[in-house]
């Protein structure tokens, strides 16, 4: 194709929708907020841009800096889930027949045709108290127990609102975003750098070590962002599944806006967790630049 | 031939869907041997090479390397190497760390390591680009990387799977005549795949010709292209004139056939053949004369010269005879000016010796 510079009318003409796009709903409201962050509230709805840096000095405060970091940890926590998880899955639809591929990818995807909210709540009718873990295991438990005399009844297991299930939920909404970039990964990886390991000798678990993740990293990497970035900002899951007891900095950003009505402190928290997004994808740039050779 | 290295015993290989890409082959290679499978794409050659890595698991049958029974050897136990057709060299890896790959894998000692690596890197004369990234190198370059890396595990049977067939054509020239000191060098056992004749002939000692999943001859290039046993050895390589002929009757020493086109004729013949044959005989075995030829014994036939194609050293010209019968004859340009001295639209004679031809009875 030609390079836009030969044509500098129709690239303008072509970028302009997506220039208009991008400026009206994301530089715009996104450089209001950043200078939001810098105000102080007056009132119940007035704010003052007085270009304070106490917004910031807030979320350093312990309180903050806690539910930051355990964010930051159950999103890590997430993430490393999704990704034990979705790589056998994108080497199984790699590996599948052609005329199955499409459709184990369907089945990935499927649940992103439903509305989130509704996903939600039917993951608490799976976790609750006497949701659907808790009679499959309690049906196993009091049938194992009955053939010993019955001595020990089934006390339902307490699996919701805690780190776990919104560990769980995290790792259930984004787990295609894993698998997707994984398997266009794997799909343009050739086989036959496998085979070649094996054939020098190498066992499988070496070749897995030694050729297959390295040689997927772009893949690894894609994933790991965006799974790891979305889970941090993550509002609606811990809010459902982790309640009181697990909340993340997206539920602290929320009740700023909404509740607490402190937009200037809301505005701070929000591009702390957009610089350290940042920080994030300089990480991916820094990986990149090292692994030369490997095509991104 | 001395004890075989690689002992192929009724291999077979079925794929799901019931393609059967390799049916019932059998054959030995010999210590030393530089060993070719040749054939059309889809002849099962590369099936049979995989099954030989231990890559490919086989349907049936049996394969034995240094008379060892592989069945259950896994492709990283084998005593066997392979240079893939895509090279395979690791992307990720320097080229000193692609042919150190193999040894760290199996726990050779550092020192030696460095020291073999060193080695092989020498021999195919990349010594100076040990640091370099695949990346940066040219597809001979990386080519000798997988050579390389093959040879320094000092396999009993070194697998290449088309290895030239991504090369340009001045470099395939080049690559040819180093496998074959490469070979002669190391004195390991070389199996290679191609599709391409020309590699097979300049550089296998022996050649296993391969058609839909069956092997039909392996012989010595000059046997193969003198004495291929039917029709597909004989056209698949080189370029040959066949002629299909009716026996009208045979005694102990020839065939007496009426052949299309050609009318009666006589051939040396010393087994029987059925009623119908296939006279096959090379372009560059017919000559063009103006007159007709008197020597006796001769097969001769007039014909129209069609067309004539000029490559320097020699001409390629078609006649065209009585029955639609196309006669292709490689003529050696051996004395300047005049080229071959034919011209399309003329009327000649074509004629040969009847020992030049091939009867195939199949």
């Amino acid at each position: 194709m030609e390079s836009w510079r030969d044509n500098r009318f129709v690239f303008w003409l072509l970028s302009l929708p997506g220039t208009f796009w991008i400026s009206l709903f994301f530089i715009v409201p996104l450089s209001v907020l950043w200078i939001y962050s810098f105000g102080e509230k007056t009132g119940i709805t007035d704010v003052a841009i007085t270009w304070t840096g106490q917004n910031y000095g807030r979320v350093i405060e312990p309180v903050y800096l806690q539910i930051m970091w355990k964010s930051l940890w159950v999103s890590a926590v997430s993430t490393l889930i999704c990704l034990l998880l979705a790589y056998p899955i994108a080497f199984a639809i790699c590996f599948a027949p052609d005329r199955w591929k499409p459709i184990l990818l369907l089945i990935t995807i499927l649940p992103f045709w439903i509305n989130l909210l509704i996903r939600t709540y039917a993951l608490l009718a799976v976790f609750r108290t006497n949701g659907y873990v808790n009679k499959a295991i309690g049906w196993l438990w009091n049938g194992i127990d009955w053939l010993f005399g019955g001595q020990h009844p089934f006390q339902p297991l307490e699996l919701l609102y805690n780190n776990g299930s919104v560990i769980a939920g995290l790792v259930y909404v984004y787990l295609p975003f894993m698998v997707l970039p994984l398997y266009a990964t794997v799909e343009r990886l050739d086989k036959s750098y496998l085979e070649a390991s094996l054939d020098l000798g190498a066992s499988q678990l070496r070749t897995l070590l030694s050729v297959t993740v390295p040689l997927t990293m772009p893949g690894i990497v894609s994933g790991v962002i965006l799974v790891f970035i979305p889970s941090l900002g993550a509002f609606l899951t811990p809010a459902l599944l982790g309640g009181a007891n697990a909340i993340m900095i997206g539920n602290v950003i929320e009740t700023q806006f909404k509740s607490a009505n402190d937009w200037p402190f809301g505005a701070a928290l929000s591009f702390v967790l957009i610089y350290a997004t940042f920080g994030i994808l300089a990480l991916r740039w820094a990986i990149t630049a090292r692994s030369k050779g490997v095509e991104f | 031939m001395s004890e075989p290295i690689v002992s192929i015993r009724n291999v077979s290989k079925k794929f799901p869907g019931g393609v059967v890409a390799v049916d019932q082959v059998s054959f030995d290679i010999g210590q030393n041997e530089f060993f070719a499978l040749l054939g059309p794409s889809g002849c099962g050659k590369t099936t049979l090479l995989r099954m030989i890595s231990g890559l490919e698991p086989m349907s049936g049958g049996q394969i034995l390397i240094g008379g060892e029974d592989m069945a259950n050897t896994p492709p990283n136990k084998r005593p066997t190497n392979m240079v893939f057709q895509s090279y395979a060299v690791f992307p990720h890896m320097t080229v000193e760390q692609n042919v150190a790959y193999g040894l760290k894998v199996t726990g050779v000692a550092a020192d030696e390591t460095k020291r073999r690596v060193a080695e092989a890197l020498d021999m195919v004369k990349l010594t100076e680009l040990a640091a370099r990234k695949p990346d940066q190198m040219s597809g001979g370059q990386r080519q000798r990387v997988a050579l390389a890396r093959a040879l320094v595990k000092r396999p009993k049977v070194l697998l290449l799977d088309e290895p030239l067939s991504a090369l340009d054509a001045k470099l395939r020239e080049d690559m040819r005549l180093e496998l074959t000191r490469l070979q002669e060098t190391v004195g390991i056992t070389f199996i290679i795949v191609t599709h391409d004749q020309d590699e097979a002939l300049s550089m296998a000692s022996r050649i296993a010709v391969m058609e839909k999943g069956a092997v039909q001859q392996i012989a010595t290039p000059a046997e193969l292209y003198e004495h291929p046993v039917n029709r597909f050895v004989a056209d698949f390589i080189g370029k040959v004139n066949l002629i299909d002929a009716r026996v009208t009757s045979q005694s102990a020493t020839a065939v007496h056939c009426e052949a299309k086109g050609l009318g009666r004729i006589d051939l040396p013949a010393n087994k029987p053949c059925g009623a119908t044959v296939c006279i096959a005989t090379r372009p560059e075995k017919l000559k063009i004369t103006r007159q007709e030829p008197q020597e006796p014994g001769l097969v001769k036939v007039q014909g129209l010269v069609r067309d004539v194609a000029y490559y320097g050293d020699t001409s390629h010209v078609v006649v065209e005879a009585a029955d639609g019968l196309n006669l292709a004859i490689n003529m050696q340009n051996d004395s300047r000016g005049g080229g071959a001295g034919v011209a399309r639209g003329q009327k000649v004679w074509v004629h040969w010796l009847p020992a030049e031809s091939i009867i195939l009875t199949e």
